[in-house]
């Protein structure tokens, strides 16, 4: 059972008001627990939890580099084992340090099968750097690397599938969550935590300094983002999709005209058809999770 | 006992010896046969310890980092582009006062590829906070994993360290080894207590940055714990010369120096066929000798200095260069010996495994004592 009143990812920090990430942080560990050893790549939270020499963090905490959290993890895990030591090990990593830099360290980690729990807290940019576009910064959006511009509609690819890709390393537990469902994150991460092997949990952070919103908009946000489609919050057990949220389906025009990072596609001018491929995208995504709920016609 | 055995695997052996409780490495030439060897170890209950077969080398040294932090005594082995794959694993490992022990098998730095030794692999990292042993011959190689294990997790060290021993021309090679028996080492290596450990019982955070309010006092405290260093190997190398009459107590070492007019300072395999080639000069009335380097980082300035204030010519060999400038070696003695007037000349040679032979060795000899400036030895005609 997860202990809601835990708090190991205490206050004081410095990250921004609304920070999703932050609130990611404390959620995760309520579901991992006091026996937890965290490993943090380079990112936000790893820069606003612990200048020294302060620091957020409750349980054992190691920081290396940005690429090779999944590696210092697979060490930490051989010297556990070898001393017959029982503390689990969450690896807390941003979208940069999980969809770009660290693949080769995470592919190597999750195909040797050590145990530990992977989460990637997705704000879909490098915004520690100055919001630049990672491999999970989804379609259209303008970051400082992708800027929409009078010939660019912002970034020019989708979303990579990091899960899938993790799954088929064929490791035993993957999820998706979003800090607008904290129940259904800590449950998740305590899941994760007690299955045996590599699991990875990707976690939708919305970052109101980079994708351009009210800070107290975070959670509306992180919810719409589900409710269109363009997140789906769904498990994985052993490869094979099993849970999945469910919504009556909002048109992706509610999620994207929150943010400034879609603004170039309503003004000067609506841009009807990057607005339909990313609506496309969302149906994509309802099709192949089946989180429709269809409401019947009065 | 003494055994005739490959340089490889009386390393690995001497590794076995010191229970390391993990091993993190990835295959490169020439230091496989050092990892394959403690792999079959492992398989056949030789050795009790996690063998993490890492999908490359930033993720050998980065799962060290983790496995020393937790608590664990470590190992890698590496060399060349795997060392230079690890360039920043290594500062970070130094910066965390990890007391990692690494075997370079040194090997040349591409481009052009190049699998045969020089040193310039683990010299290009000779900022980062690592101690490094260069060994002359196959015996010195393996007692200084036992001496680095000690020195490095020294509380008042806590630095990882690299031995380095040069790549097939010692790694490849057969030669007579007096190996240590575990209740020697263990006599000599005491369990690793790490001075702090990732805990759930006592919660620490490692690897945090600091401003520029505190930067700058972490440099200064890695640069004064390199420094203590100093007396910690030489401590520890007095120990082993106690109980196994090896003694490793000096940085430096000289042979036939106390007379010698011309003076030759070296490190590695090369200074066995130095040696040999003094050996000859002294029956011909040539009064030379040489300097060996055993320990260049903490760099033995006040020992080197002292060593050679007799000479009236000094020879620095570097198998390694600071492109745009000089040798690396000939550069930090002539530092050492700074406010001298003994003239030091240092000459590059050896890259990339072309070998030095006793006569290429006189050559030098006489080029010093000509007073020939600093160069590149035995360059192919075409390029000059």
């Amino acid at each position: 059972m997860v202990d809601k009143t835990l708090e190991l990812f205490d206050c004081g920090h410095r990250a921004c008001g609304g920070c999703g990430a932050a609130l990611a942080a404390r959620l995760v560990m309520k579901g991992a627990g006091k026996n937890t050893i965290v490993v943090s790549a380079t990112g936000c939270m790893e820069v606003f939890s612990t200048p020294y020499p302060e620091t957020a963090w409750k349980v054992p905490w190691i920081h290396s580099l940005f690429e090779n959290a999944s590696a210092v993890a697979s060490g930490v895990e051989a010297s556990l084992k070898k001393q017959g030591r029982s503390e689990k090990i969450v690896i807390l990593a941003g979208d940069g340090a999980t969809f770009d830099i660290g693949m080769i360290c995470i592919s190597g980690a999750f195909e040797r099968g050590h145990d530990f729990t992977y989460i990637c807290y997705d704000n879909e940019a490098y915004m520690n750097t100055g919001i630049q576009r990672s491999g999970a910064t989804p379609y259209d959006a303008s970051t400082t690397t992708s800027p929409a511009g009078s010939c660019s509609f912002g970034n020019k690819r989708p979303k990579k599938d990091m899960p899938q890709i993790i799954a088929a390393h064929g490791a035993p537990y993957v999820a998706t969550a979003s800090i607008a469902y904290p129940a259904d994150l800590m449950q998740k991460v305590e899941k994760a935590i007690n299955t045996k092997g590599p699991c990875y949990i990707q976690v939708h952070a919305p970052c109101c300094t980079g994708w351009g919103f009210e800070s107290e908009q975070t959670i509306a946000i992180a919810k719409l983002a589900i409710e269109t489609g363009l997140w789906v919050n769904y498990e994985m057990v052993d490869g094979k999709v099993g849970k999945v949220k469910k919504v009556v389906k909002k048109p992706v025009e509610e999620y994207l005209t929150t943010q400034k990072r879609f603004r170039h596609l309503f003004k000067p001018k609506r841009q009807d058809a990057e607005i339909a491929a990313i609506q496309a995208m969302a149906d994509k995504n309802a099709e192949k999770y089946g989180i429709e709920i269809k409401l019947k016609k009065e | 006992m003494l055994e005739i055995t490959e340089g490889s695997h009386a390393v690995a052996e001497a590794v076995r010896l010191c229970r390391p409780q993990v091993i993190s490495a990835y295959p490169i030439t020439p230091q496989t046969h050092i990892v394959e060897a403690l792999a079959d170890m492992v398989a056949n209950c030789q050795l009790d310890a996690e063998y993490i077969t890492v999908e490359n080398e930033l993720s050998a040294l980065s799962a060290c980092v983790g496995a020393s932090a937790a608590g664990s005594r470590v190992y890698s082995a590496t060399t060349s582009q795997g060392l230079a794959l690890m360039f920043e694993v290594c500062f970070n490992a130094a910066g965390m006062r990890l007391p990692i022990v690494m075997t370079i098998a040194n090997r040349a730095l591409g481009a052009p590829l190049s699998i045969w030794n020089d040193q310039q692999d683990s010299i290009s990292l000779r900022d980062s906070g690592w101690l490094q042993f260069y060994a002359e011959d196959n015996q010195e190689a393996t007692d200084l994993h036992f001496i680095a294990y000690k020195v490095c997790e020294d509380h008042s060290v806590l630095l990882p360290a690299m031995i380095c021993f040069d790549g097939f021309i010692l790694s490849h090679v057969y030669e007579p080894v007096d190996m240590l028996s575990q209740e020697d080492v263990d006599r000599y290596l005491p369990a690793f207590t790490p001075y702090q450990r990732l805990d759930a019982a006592d919660p620490i955070s490692f690897g945090m940055y600091a401003t520029p309010e505190y930067y700058h006092e972490f440099r200064y405290e890695i640069d004064n714990a390199a420094k203590r260093a100093k007396e910690v190997i030489k401590k520890a190398g007095k120990e082993f010369n106690t109980l196994f009459g090896r003694d490793y107590s000096a940085m430096v070492e000289g042979y036939r120096l106390d007379d010698a007019e011309t003076a030759i300072v070296a490190m590695g395999s090369i200074c066995g066929t130095i040696k040999d080639a003094i050996d000859e000069m002294r029956e011909e009335g040539m009064k030379v000798g040489l300097l060996k380097i055993r320990v260049f980082r903490p760099f033995p300035s006040e020992e080197i200095a002292q060593a050679l204030s007799r000479a009236k010519h000094i020879a620095v060999l570097d198998k390694n260069i600071s492109l745009g400038a000089k040798g690396a070696l000939a550069m930090e003695v002539r530092d050492a010996l700074y406010g001298s007037t003994i003239p030091v000349k240092g000459y590059v040679i050896g890259l990339g495994g072309r070998d030095v032979r006793k006569k290429d060795i006189k050559e030098i000899v006489s080029l010093a004592q000509k007073g020939a400036n600093d160069q590149f030895y035995g360059l192919r005609r075409e390029v000059l």
